[in-house]
């Protein structure tokens, strides 16, 4: 390990003037991380509007901002950012980066890591260090979630790793919090850029549903035997205050959007507690949902593998059981 | 031990097709009785509906055993698929190609083996299956031309038919050695379908009566020699015969696909089916015979390709096959209790689409007299 | 137009079970299929190639001999020429070193065709690493753009139009050829390959590239040029002993998991 590389810097991914959650939740970790190995926290930030996300990050513990600001960097383009975050890493040479794992993250990660020349873990969900190398052991599915590996990046430097949203709770929020900004001069003229955003099209489900902060989830799966079933589900999510997921076999069915998917091809969540409804709990889908506090499964097939992660378990019809426990769920909440 | 590379190879692409294509349309198209036609349109471009066609007329030109994978996948998750693959590699064009002239291959074969056209097999009559001697449809020459008269009953695909191979009577004193076949254009003046047969099984295979009045046929139509049609009927029938043993075996395997899981899920007196020894032991006898009908077939595939003679092994498949599945598809719905009665469940379809496999394409009683026959003879 | 799809042989995952005795993969008798991505991205380009006859489509994969297979099954469904990039030198590979070997191959295989590639697809990520680098990182070490994460594409006149999905939604991104696009599911799955179209590859000699045949910094290849290692692997922990409710109603077991929940301080 050359000496010189030092400080664990956080990617802070800016959409629309607002740093997006998983971004601070990786200052949690980082802060751990960067204590362990006695260097700084820093928080890097590529955008045409730099400033609420500096604060905010400042306000999760940064203890440096390094900012690169200019309008090139209002949508974001692999090409442009790249070259701000590989600039920015040959200057001060940091000894790690987490970014996190958004279409964003996993976009640019691998190009930074290439140009760097090294080494690159995705997706991961868990992050830990070793004591004698100082190396980050990050550990992250693979195999759709049937293998967990743990890798490390012994000698090159930076290490760099994209951490899945959602893994880590965002920490306690200290507004007084100040960090010192770093500003860089770092262009990359807009005609360079040869993929470029032309529009954007929100998803107007996803908008409404937020899987990721959600205290409760109640998911649906093809046990639901049709899309008009559906309605148990949400009456109950409604009487718990929660969100509606759903395995992905109901959405390839057609009866849910993509936006309420959990699993290893839609969300990771960790609500409170999350109840699986005629979900049979394939490997993909526990990979979403397994870190949740309180699991819940509901299923007519005493043998299906969700059972094997549920804290509580009924065997038995969805028709009967979901009804009476939305009306339970009404009565403790009243 | 009967199959080589090419052959898993192209196996494992019908066992896919059927999986992704067939498996999830099954039902749908039990009950619409509809056979869709993209599904048919895409089986042609894959090749499916020219196996056996020799290269030079449009066709892949692989063997018995090819045909027989082939067959037996597509049937596993839909037995109707398979029966319109046997309907353009064996009825439809094993005529031609056993006397078809030069021009008669050109014009027919390249068609049916992409899946373009689809020519039907106009030999049962009201009166006369297996008796082909017993028909009365006739042929009377006129000229350049012959005048068709009669009617045929049961034709497979006739509907969707572009033409039909009839056989008809020209020297009616002479019996089974008086037929003739002809090829005849089912938009020709004078042919008129009838209405759709209500089949108990195989429903999304449309079926009906061909009815010929006055059709003329010029005599370049007459497929192989004059008076020689009941042979090249015998011939087709008997080529046919592995096919319709591999729908057999695909649809026992696909009833033993269906009841293995439901006995290790279904708890009846606090335990699994599965559990019980007195199913175990059905279970056990089914595989079993299902095993042995397997090796009858790909054996007699397997002596076909080498060239052999296999009037008996032919019939000695579709016999056990066929009967077997009969066996297998009940006790397999056996395992499924009332359920298994129930048309949520799809081993009520396999049911009734098994039930005409020992009737069609020469009933159990005739292959046990073919090989009664090839003993005594 | 000429088109590279880059596809990797995999297990397939989904078939993959855990032995509940050692808790391990059980990896014997999981099929080998053509990555569910690279699929997609194969079928892509098979349809920019239905609409202009014109067009010529490659597939290269690295691996072992077996991967041919794979590349048969690519050829079969409609791919014009098929490459395997393999050699005892590139085993152990992490991403950063394959995507140097594939830039490097794909550089010999346009010298070999004299014509370069216009568009490179690639799929998102391989189901069994799920890392979705390799793809960016040839883009990097090619020097091209790239798009991520496609859903739908047409390249015309030299110009790429892809729809990306996002967490957020969709993007609609445009690039200059030549480009990388990797490509997430799209709403059609691989056609199916033609009997006779498999057959005719499964009889032909695959085209295999070795560490002989292009140039390659072996430095920078296999497990030495990987600058990631894998410290350890594990199954997941599962079986969890929960509290199994079956009441003779479902509406019994409803009552009964509510009033436990209370009492357990989760509702």
């Amino acid at each position: 390990m050359t000496p010189k590389h030092e400080n664990l810097w956080v990617f802070i991914e800016v959409l629309n003037g607002s740093p997006k959650s998983v971004s601070l939740e990786l200052l949690g970790p980082g802060r751990l991380l960067a204590d362990a190995a006695c260097e700084k926290l820093v928080a890097v930030i590529v955008s045409d509007d730099v400033s609420a996300a500096a604060k905010e990050a400042a306000a999760y513990g940064a203890d440096q901002v390094i900012a690169v600001e200019a309008p090139e960097y209002g949508d974001y383009s692999t090409e442009a950012y790249t070259h701000a975050i590989c600039t920015l890493a040959e200057k001060y040479r940091p000894s790690t980066i987490l970014i996190g794992a958004t279409s964003t993250g996993r976009d640019m990660g691998p190009r930074v890591a290439c140009r760097l020349r090294t080494g690159l873990t995705a997706d991961c969900t868990a992050l830990d260090r070793d004591t004698e190398t100082g190396d980050v052991l990050w550990t992250r599915p693979a195999f759709g979630g049937n293998l967990m590996a743990t890798i490390c990046c012994p000698d090159h430097r930076p290490q760099i790793g994209t951490v899945r949203p959602g893994v880590f709770k965002k920490g306690d929020r200290h507004d007084g919090n100040t960090a010192e900004i770093i500003r860089e001069d770092i262009r990359f003229p807009k005609e360079k850029i040869r993929a470029r955003l032309i529009e954007r099209i929100a998803d107007l489900d996803n908008d409404t549903v937020d899987l990721e902060t959600a205290e409760f989830i109640v998911s649906g799966g093809r046990g639901l035997g049709g899309p008009e079933n559906f309605a148990l589900v949400r009456d109950l999510a409604k009487a718990l205050g929660g969100e509606v997921g759903s395995s992905r076999a109901a959405v390839d069915a057609g009866w849910i959007s993509h936006a309420h998917q959990v699993g290893q091809t839609g969300k990771t969540v960790g609500p409170r507690v999350y109840i699986a409804c005629g979900i049979s709990g394939a490997i993909q889908h526990l990979a979403g949902m397994s870190g949740s506090d309180t699991i819940i499964a509901i299923n007519k097939n005493p043998d299906a593998a969700i059972f094997e992660v549920a804290d509580y378990g009924i065997i038995g019809d969805l028709c009967e059981v979901l009804p009476a426990l939305t009306a339970e769920v009404r009565k403790l909440k009243a | 031990m009967f199959f080589s590379q090419e052959h898993e190879l192209v196996r494992e692409l019908a066992r896919d097709f059927a999986k992704k294509i067939l498996e999830p349309t099954a039902q749908e198209m039990d009950e619409k009785e509809d056979f869709p036609m993209d599904i048919y349109n895409e089986m042609g471009r894959l090749g499916f509906f020219g196996i056996k066609i020799p290269k030079e007329y449009g066709g892949l030109g692989l063997d018995t055993r090819s045909y027989a994978c082939v067959m037996e996948e597509l049937s596993r998750k839909n037995v109707c698929a398979g029966v319109l693959v046997s309907a353009a590699n064996s009825l439809g064009t094993a005529p031609i190609l056993l006397v078809g002239t030069e021009e008669q291959k050109q014009k027919y074969l390249p068609p049916i083996a992409g899946g373009k056209s689809f020519m039907a097999f106009g030999l049962t009559e009201p009166n006369a299956g297996s008796d082909a001697g017993s028909m009365t449809a006739s042929a009377v020459p006129d000229g350049d031309s012959y005048i068709l008269n009669g009617r045929k009953t049961f034709i497979t695909g006739a509907p969707i038919a572009d033409w039909i191979t009839v056989f008809a009577k020209t020297s009616p004193e002479k019996g089974s050695k008086g037929i003739t076949c002809f090829f005849v254009d089912m938009k020709q003046q004078g042919v008129s379908i009838g209405k759709q047969e209500e089949k108990m099984g195989q429903r999304a295979i449309p079926a009906c009566d061909v009815l010929l009045e006055d059709v003329r046929v010029p005599k370049s139509e007459i497929l192989g020699d004059i008076d020689k049609g009941f042979v090249t009927a015998m011939k087709t029938l008997s080529v046919g015969r592995i096919g319709v043993a591999c729908q057999a075996l695909g649809v026992s395997e696909n009833a033993m696909d269906l009841a293995i899981p439901y006995m290790k899920e279904r708890k009846q007196f606090g335990k699994t089916l599965s559990k019980f020894q007195g199913l175990q032991f059905l279970l056990a006898e089914l595989e079993t015979k299902l095993n042995a009908a397997k090796l009858l077939i790909y054996n007699a595939a397997y002596e076909m390709d080498a060239g052999r003679d296999v009037t008996k092994a032919a019939s000695m498949a579709k016999y056990y096959a066929t009967e077997t599945c009969l066996e297998i598809v009940s006790g397999a719905l056996q395992m499924f209790g009332g359920y298994g009665y129930s048309k949520e469940y799809p081993i009520e379809r396999l049911y009734r689409d098994a039930r005409v496999m020992t009737i069609y394409e020469g009933t159990t009683q005739v292959q046990q007299m073919v090989i009664a026959g090839q003993l005594l003879k | 137009m000429n088109i590279l799809v880059c596809i990797k042989q995999v297990p397939d995952t989904t078939e993959i079970k855990i032995d509940p005795v050692t808790n391990t993969l059980i990896r014997a008798g999981v099929p080998s299929i053509v990555n569910t991505f690279d699929a997609f991205a194969l079928e892509s380009a098979l349809r920019i190639k239905d609409a202009d006859p014109g067009v010529s489509v490659t597939v290269v994969t690295m691996g072992p001999a077996q991967a041919s297979v794979a590349l048969n099954t690519c050829l079969g469904a409609g791919a014009d020429n098929a490459y395997l990039v393999s050699d005892r030198a590139f085993g152990g590979s992490d991403t950063l070193a394959t995507s140097y070997i594939l830039s490097n191959a794909i550089r010999a295989i346009e010298e070999k065709q004299a014509q370069k590639f216009d568009l490179i697809l690639c799929g998102k990520q391989a189901i069994d690493g799920d890392t979705a680098q390799v793809g960016p990182e040839i883009a990097e070490q090619l020097d091209y753009p790239q798009i991520t994460y496609a859903t739908e594409l047409t390249a015309e006149k030299g110009k790429l139009r892809v729809k990306r999905e996002t967490e957020d939604g969709y993007e609609i991104r445009e690039a200059a050829l030549p480009a990388v696009v990797t490509v997430t599911k799209t709403a059609y799955d691989l056609r199916f390959p033609t009997i006779r179209r498999l057959l005719d590859a499964y009889a032909a000699e695959t085209a295999v590239l070795t560490a002989e045949d292009f140039p390659v910094d072996r430095e920078r290849a296999g497990l030495g040029g990987s600058p990631t290692k894998v410290r350890k692997t594990f199954v997941p922990e599962r079986n969890k002993t929960g509290m199994k409710i079956e009441e003779a109603t479902g509406a019994l077991s409803a009552i009964k998991l509510a009033a436990q929940l209370s009492a357990d301080g989760i509702l």
